[in-house]
């Protein structure tokens, strides 16, 4: 007999509604007329999203918690229902920097034609016209619908396919953008090549795991390998997802891909992906190694330490030598996974333990880089933005504000007191150490002060340095994308300086469960 | 109340940046309120402590005690001084930005919490970049970044010793960063001298010593002089203060098995940074570098560890505080006057600015612990405890002493003795305002020279503790 599984949709609804918006958003580019698609798309996609947060919050507010639903497909527990609220979040305010026409005389960031070859004149007829990509919001809404499965993936299918949905329209946004097309297309196809071949890797990797527990569940392969833990198929298991793993966080040196994804993406794109990707990766490897692999902890703790010790030094010495600002928080951004990955190498504990301390890095990261990247989309000259840092120098007199809140972010990404960046460097560190991983623990430290060095070497450029002739000027954005960068600025600070309450709701979510 | 301290200069530096008119003045304002408030707090002043971030055990706890107050004292009485020293060639950022620093420097003085005080101990740097970036000598963006860089890293490393306290007070039970109850802790050996390298390297950058002192001179010589008298008198004292504070106080066992490396480190600093100031003929870079001279006696005296030589240290503080202060800003206004820093370029202003002459010869003196003169008090009582602790030590120690009146002496003699340059103009001597400035300086340089006491029934209770559990564990 078949019995049909029970599913728990009021727990789930938030990913069905948003998954949901995403097939909405094809009916409106399908049916709704070319003058109204932009407005219609935008409105359903910011309707979505916050209806999708407050379902969210609902569910970690409510009593609903801790359930495992769908066969145990999606565990609906509370660090994976805190990192859904971040995506969203996230998300959020990035619908606002894709829908920014303001800055480049009332058309966006994205391709007016993506099929048109660049240099033709199909592409000029068809921004002449003045077309638009509106295809672009239900893309992100399948994508941020597959990160927030990702989220709480309770069983490897789920976990692939959740992958595969949030990273098929990653590279198709990669590639949209309006202005140096070649350069947005090449990030694109580097993208989705590697990342076809690491989704292969992964999809090996479980295969084998699956082989080894004989069940998807990621739960009942945690039983699994604390009874036999030394089986070779489960080991090289481990690896080989370890690597899909990896490479979707970019971590070395599984990395290559950051910085040219992160430069030839639309800005605002880069801004959500490097955020929105990040938490929901994070999320799904912490759940995936503390509760499937959470007994081989003595394997998999060396060979992640090693990995998260490469990334930090190398992300953070690469970085330096980067005279495009785009690149330079490419380089960031894998710096950060390696600080991301040392707080991997803590427990699990009630208190203020691993899980906490990354889901509040996140959070940190998450804000300052979404507004860092708001701010590289106004820094502008004839020719669309300026990533030269050369041409940033002297910003901070002729925009004073604009470039003091480009250094709230940039000083919490290198983790100074009184802001986020800090109490979240402060966490994964003391999580580290508290698994007694003090050689890791001191290389983070060691490229901490690499990274501050070229994060104060920005602040230097803007507010010490005479503007050059050809400096780089920030045009007025939309008020929404104005917005956006305000309450990054403000979560920034706020984090840094009473990080209390969301510390404490972490620690009340309490850890993964099976 | 201890809160107010440190509220009054913040809430003052977010309205001067802002304030369109007069906002030299509101600065000003704000700071004789600080100023206020501080010798308030002083009689009346209950301690603070609220719960912060309770999953990290952090409280935002503030007391005052004896040490703190010499402290607290010493950076109200410099701002507002520095700050008419500045009027003239700094504008409203700097002013802003000297307020924001003095309410972290208060809040390092007076935090009872390990965490607060890294807090504040790693937000002054960010004021002292901007005022070092912003205002000084054609490489002062270059200077601003070194020290910052020198500044951070020593920051990140203290991060280190600090997670480690949370490590070892959560698996003691319920963390907390109070410093009394991390005073409690029993750490194992190991680990305490971890934390201690840990918190003596940040200090010793801090401080400085040698061998990370090299950010010192060229800060002081980019800097302007204002900014170098917050540097040097209030920022670097954080340093010596959290080796007493933080090394002795936390980690006693730890701090008495570093001591003899200490020591080597505190005798090079002393005979180095005076034999490098001899040498210097641009004046910034000698003042900076005879206080690399000064911080090597302050951290012999701090680890030498008896009751002279730790009551001595704090008193050095101090008169350090006050004697390079007015050091830096006479400098200033010499250089004001001659329009360069080099020494060489200058010659028998003696006899053109008399003024100027004399209270550069008594703050020189009193740096060169002239008996009568504040510092020799310190410089006696720190002394006695280098010969308490090896004769060789003191006899090196003493060293210090000739080598700061050569270059004290020498350096005087290079620019107000001999002929006047009569070709180059005639030269000012100290206007009414700078005389102003000078005036208080001077008489705490004499009044502590003999009357002392008050001082030292300060710093006593605060040392009497320590110095019980050093000489327990020996």
């Amino acid at each position: 007999m078949f019995e049909s599984p029970g599913i728990s949709y009021a727990t789930i609804w938030p990913v069905l509604l948003v998954l949901g918006v995403a097939c909405a958003g094809v009916v409106v580019e399908a049916f709704a007329p070319r003058a109204a698609r932009f407005n219609a798309q935008v409105s359903l996609a910011l309707a979505g999203l916050v209806a999708a947060l407050a379902g969210t919050v609902a569910v970690g507010a409510g009593s609903g918690l801790g359930v495992s639903t769908g066969e145990g497909a999606l565990v609906i527990d509370g660090p994976g229902v805190f990192s859904q609220g971040l995506v969203l979040l996230v998300s959020l305010g990035s619908v606002a920097l894709f829908a920014e026409r303001r800055l480049d005389n009332g058309v966006s960031v994205f391709a007016g034609q993506a099929a048109a070859l660049p240099g033709t004149s199909a592409e000029r007829t068809a921004s002449q016209r003045g077309l638009e990509h509106t295809e672009v919001y239900p893309l992100m809404m399948f994508a941020v619908g597959g990160m927030m499965l990702f989220c709480v993936s309770g069983d490897l299918l789920m976990l692939f396919v959740a992958l595969e949905v949030l990273s098929l329209p990653l590279y198709l946004l990669t590639g949209l953008a309006r202005r140096r097309r070649l350069l947005s297309q090449e990030a694109a196809l580097k993208y989705f090549l590697l990342g076809a071949f690491s989704s292969g890797i992964f999809l090996y990797g479980l295969a084998l795991v699956y082989g080894f527990a004989g069940s998807m569940s990621l739960a009942e392969i945690g039983e699994a390998a604390a009874a036999d833990g030394s089986s070779p198929l489960l080991l090289l298991g481990i690896g080989l997802m370890a690597v899909g793993m990896l490479f979707k966080t970019g971590a070395v040196p599984f990395h290559s891909w950051t910085p040219d994804v992160y430069q030839g993406a639309p800005t605002p794109v880069t801004a959500w992906m490097s955020a929105a990707t990040k938490i929901a990766a994070f999320a799904a490897m912490l759940r995936l190694f503390y509760v499937a692999f959470g007994a081989e902890g003595d394997i998999w703790r060396p060979a992640i330490g090693v990995v998260a010790v490469l990334t930090m030094l190398l992300g953070a010495s690469f970085a330096i030598v980067q005279s495009d600002v785009k690149r330079m928080l490419g380089y960031s951004a894998v710096a950060h996974t390696g600080f991301l990955l040392t707080g991997l190498l803590g427990v699990q504990t009630d208190a203020f333990g691993s899980t906490q301390a990354v889901l509040f890095y996140l959070t940190a990261y998450g804000f300052a880089t979404l507004g860092a990247f708001a701010i590289v989309s106004l820094v502008r000259g004839p020719n669309g933005e300026v990533g030269s840092l050369d041409r940033w120098a002297g910003l901070g007199r002729t925009n004073p504000w604009v470039a003091a809140t480009f250094a709230v972010f940039l000083l919490s990404m290198a983790g100074l007191p009184l802001t986020a960046g800090f109490i979240g460097k402060w966490g994964v560190f003391a999580a580290a150490l508290g698994a007694g991983q003090w050689p890791v623990v001191a290389v983070a430290i060691g490229s901490s002060i690499i990274a501050i060095f070229f994060y104060v070497r920005v602040i230097m450029l803007m507010f010490f340095t005479d503007a050059r002739e050809d400096a780089a000027t920030v045009s007025t954005p939309s008020y929404a994308t104005s917005v956006v960068i305000a309450l990054s600025a403000v979560a920034t600070v706020l984090l840094g300086v009473i990080p209390g309450p969301v510390l404490s709701l972490l620690v009340d979510a309490g850890g993964f469960i099976g | 109340m201890l809160t107010l301290l440190v509220l009054i200069p913040f809430a003052g530096a977010l309205i001067t940046a802002v304030m369109p008119a007069r906002p030299k003045l509101w600065a000003f304002g704000f700071a004789i309120a600080t100023l206020i408030a501080g010798l308030v707090t002083m009689f009346t002043a209950p301690d603070t402590d609220l719960v912060w971030m309770e999953p990290l055990g952090v409280h935002w706890a503030l007391e005052m005690d004896g040490f703190g107050k010499l402290m607290v004292l010493l950076t109200v009485v410099l701002v507002p001084l520095v700050m008419v020293a500045a009027v003239k060639d700094h504008d409203k950022r700097w002013y802003a930005w000297a307020l924001a620093l003095e309410a972290f420097a208060l809040l390092t003085f007076l935090a009872a919490d390990l965490f607060v005080f890294y807090i504040a101990f790693e937000a002054t740097l960010i004021p002292a970049y901007f005022m070092i970036g912003q205002h000084g000598g054609p490489n002062r963006a270059k200077a601003a970044l070194k020290f910052l860089m020198f500044q951070l890293g020593g920051g990140l490393v203290l991060l280190g010793a600090l997670i480690g306290f949370f490590v070892v007070s959560s698996e003691a039970g319920a963390p907390s960063y109070l410093i009394s109850d991390l005073a409690q802790l029993d750490i194992g050996t190991t680990a305490e001298r971890w934390i201690f390298v840990a918190m003596f390297i940040a200090f010793a950058v801090k401080a400085p010593l040698f061998p990370v002192h090299t950010w010192l001179a060229d800060t002081t010589e980019q800097a302007t002089t204002p900014t170098s008298v917050l540097l040097v008198c209030v920022l670097d004292k954080i340093g010596t203060f959290g080796m007493i504070r933080l090394c002795l106080g936390l980690v006693p066992e730890a701090s008495a098995w570093a001591t003899p490396v200490v020591i080597v480190l505190a005798l090079i600093s002393i005979v180095y940074g005076a034999v490098l100031a001899i040498g210097q003929d641009d004046l910034l870079r000698l003042i900076g570098l005879t206080s690399l001279s000064h911080f090597g006696l302050i951290t012999l005296g701090i680890f030498a560890a008896t009751r002279e030589g730790l009551v001595g240290a704090i008193l050095y503080m101090v008169n350090h505080g006050v004697a390079t202060a007015a050091m830096f800003l006479i400098a200033g206004f010499l250089i004001t006057r001659k329009g360069t820093a080099s020494i060489s370029s200058m010659r028998g202003l003696e006899k053109a600015t008399p003024v100027l002459a004399g209270t550069f010869l008594i703050a020189g003196l009193a740096t060169a612990g002239l008996p009568g003169l504040s510092q020799f008090v310190s410089e006696i009582m720190v002394l006695i405890s280098a010969f308490d602790y090896h004769w060789l030590v003191g006899v090196i120690a003493v060293t210090a002493i000739v080598l700061a009146a050569i270059y004290v002496l020498w350096a005087y003699q290079r620019i107000f003795t001999g002929p006047a340059q009569l070709s180059r103009g005639p030269v000012r001597d100290l206007d009414r305002r700078e005389v102003g400035v000078l005036v208080p300086l001077l008489v705490a340089l004499f009044f502590f020279g003999f009357v002392p006491a008050p001082l030292i029934s300060a710093a006593s209770p605060v040392v009497e503790p320590l110095v019980n559990v050093i000489q327990a564990g020996e």
